[in-house]
């Protein structure tokens, strides 16, 4: 029975401060080493530099002939994003399945913990989506514009390539976040994994998987953005040819743009969580 | 497990019925070490209708969990409608667990999950992948759902989503799931806990006209006495992991069931206060 000087004491308080007193000890060295100096932002000829480049970009270029150029631009970066996550899709969903516990039939019966051997064969499709996430996407497109030349395909396959390493871990985690029970319940009922992963898993997995894809998505539209400098096409490649040429109405039109890509996403997203959630 | 119960069991079986299971020697050890069962010893022929009675914790639901082949024992030999369930292959054994079917207590239903489809999921042992994907877009038998359900009182609900039922409504759509899947062996978990005495009563009178009706085998855990005596024709009392009686249920006396839930700590100590305790609360 609980004493009531016992009851005074949350014994969770000291655990808590102790973290949080560890996550500031950890935090120090990391903005020491980082050099991170906001002081530079405010000194004399830095500060005008900026001021110069920021004031050219008002008023935003809206000639004619520039708006067709940022459309097509604009398609061609939508289009990688869509088409590099697309593949990276196909090879994400198998490999989450293959790499998640908890469609795991040793687990049914030694109370949701595996075999020894299923981990084992977890192992490898876990370490290859760790290699295909942990090399990063610009990394990749200079690779593949060095492979196949200059232009969007370069784009398209370094996106595939790196988020189908960070998709098909998330789904693995977002499957194993689930309750695992209803899924339990079918593989006991004599369902196949697959038939469990329908009626089990998935219902329960749909929203949060369609908001982190949609999110990804957008990350990818960014991302198409950055590998254009590297010349992977799309709006990143017209971006860098305008910040050359010292155009700040061009650089700013294609801001506007880009914050337009990213409300449409966010608003993507949210029809399809209103549909399906 | 007592030489009578074992004699009065034989005399029951009629010379040409089979063995719908048999347990010998069973016993399970939870992974914290906990004793849930030993020494079980039960026989049951094929059309047998069972209730298992006893305290919270004295073993019901892992002696169902093993029936199901959800759990391994750790000791003795199970044989499930003919088959020795951990000797055969993987196929095997999902063939087997597709004759299985276990009422839950609290039906695992994924919350956004439609009432017609969890009820169709009662067949996916039988049904191959791309028919049970496309029943996923369109649902491929509604009328046999909707007959299931029917016979629960539930018809009203087939297309709602499994959020919107209330417990109970939920435990029926589990056992309309189990009716759909037409097991040979059916195992129920507290199948009526979250119902009215009338709907309880009711449901459980159609568990036993279902298994008569198709010569399946139920077993059923209950803690209302008076529904099991009702109902079964034979009664198992378990207790601290082992069987108390096992008898038919006209046979059972006050004395047996005083002593099944008889309790000393709480009657020693009727305030029950003591929270470090774990307590056996009768809840009949």
């Amino acid at each position: 029975m609980l004493t009531p000087s016992l009851a005074q004491r949350d014994p969770a308080a000291f655990p808590r401060l102790l973290t949080l007193v560890l996550a500031l000890a950890l935090l120090w060295p990391g903005l020491s080493l980082s050099e991170l100096d906001l002081s530079v932002l405010f000194d004399g000829s830095n500060a005008g530099t900026m001021a110069v480049f920021l004031s050219s970009f008002w008023p935003p270029e809206h000639s004619g002939e520039f708006l067709a150029l940022l459309l097509q631009a604009t398609l061609e970066t939508l289009a990688i994003a869509t088409a590099g996550m697309a593949l990276a899709l196909a090879v994400a969903l198998p490999c989450a399945l293959m790499a998640t516990r908890a469609l795991s039939i040793s687990a049914l019966t030694r109370g949701g913990r595996p075999a020894w051997w299923s981990w084992a064969l977890r192992w490898p499709v876990r370490g290859l989506l760790i290699v295909l996430r942990s090399v990063p996407e610009i990394v990749w497109a200079l690779l593949f514009v060095r492979a196949v030349g200059l232009g969007p395909t370069a784009g398209v396959l370094a996106i595939a390539i790196t988020y189908a390493g960070m998709l098909g871990k998330v789904y693995a985690e977002i499957f194993e976040s689930v309750d695992p029970l209803p899924a339990r319940a079918l593989l006991s009922a004599g369902a196949s994994r697959l038939q469990a992963f329908f009626y089990g898993v998935l219902p329960q997995a749909t929203s949060e998987m369609l908001s982190y894809s949609v999110y990804r998505w957008e990350c990818a539209i960014r991302a198409s953005v950055v590998m254009g400098f590297v010349g992977a096409g799309g709006l990143g490649q017209q971006m860098d040819l305008s910040m050359r040429m010292f155009a700040g109405g061009e650089v700013a039109s294609m801001l506007l743009t880009f914050l337009l890509l990213v409300l449409l996403a966010d608003l993507l997203s949210r029809l399809l969580r209103w549909r399906f959630a | 497990m007592s030489v009578l119960a074992a004699a009065s069991e034989s005399d029951r079986r009629a010379p040409d019925s089979t063995l719908a299971f048999s347990l010998s020697g069973v016993g399970h050890t939870h992974a914290s070490g906990q004793v849930a069962l030993q020494g079980i010893n039960i026989e049951a022929v094929e059309g047998e209708r069972i209730a298992i009675i006893g305290p919270s914790g004295a073993g019901k639901t892992t002696l169902l969990r093993l029936l199901s082949t959800g759990l391994k024992p750790d000791a003795g030999r199970i044989s499930l409608l003919d088959e020795q369930p951990w000797e055969e292959s993987r196929f095997a054994l999902r063939k087997l667990r597709a004759r299985i079917g276990l009422v839950h207590q609290a039906p695992p239903l994924p919350a956004r999950q439609r009432v017609i489809t969890a009820v169709l999921a009662g067949r996916l042992g039988q049904w191959s992948l791309p028919k049970s994907l496309l029943s996923l877009l369109y649902p491929l038998d509604p009328n046999g759902a909707a007959d299931a359900l029917a016979r629960l009182d539930l018809a009203d609900k087939l297309y709602a989503r499994c959020d919107q039922l209330s417990g109970g409504q939920l435990q029926r759509v589990g056992i309309a799931r189990m009716l759909y899947q037409q097991p040979n062996l059916i195992l129920a978990d507290e199948p009526v806990s979250a119902m009215d005495p009338v709907l309880a009563a009711h449901t459980l009178g159609l568990l036993n006209q279902e298994a008569q009706r198709r010569n399946a085998t139920l077993v059923a855990s209950l803690h209302a006495v008076d529904l099991a005596l009702a109902h079964f024709p034979r009664i198992i009392g378990l207790r601290d992991g082992r069987i108390l009686f096992d008898k038919p249920a006209e046979a059972l006396r006050p004395e047996e069931l005083a002593a099944l839930y008889a309790n000393e700590q709480l009657e020693q100590r009727p305030a029950a206060s003591s929270a470090t305790q774990a307590l056996n609360l009768p809840r009949c």
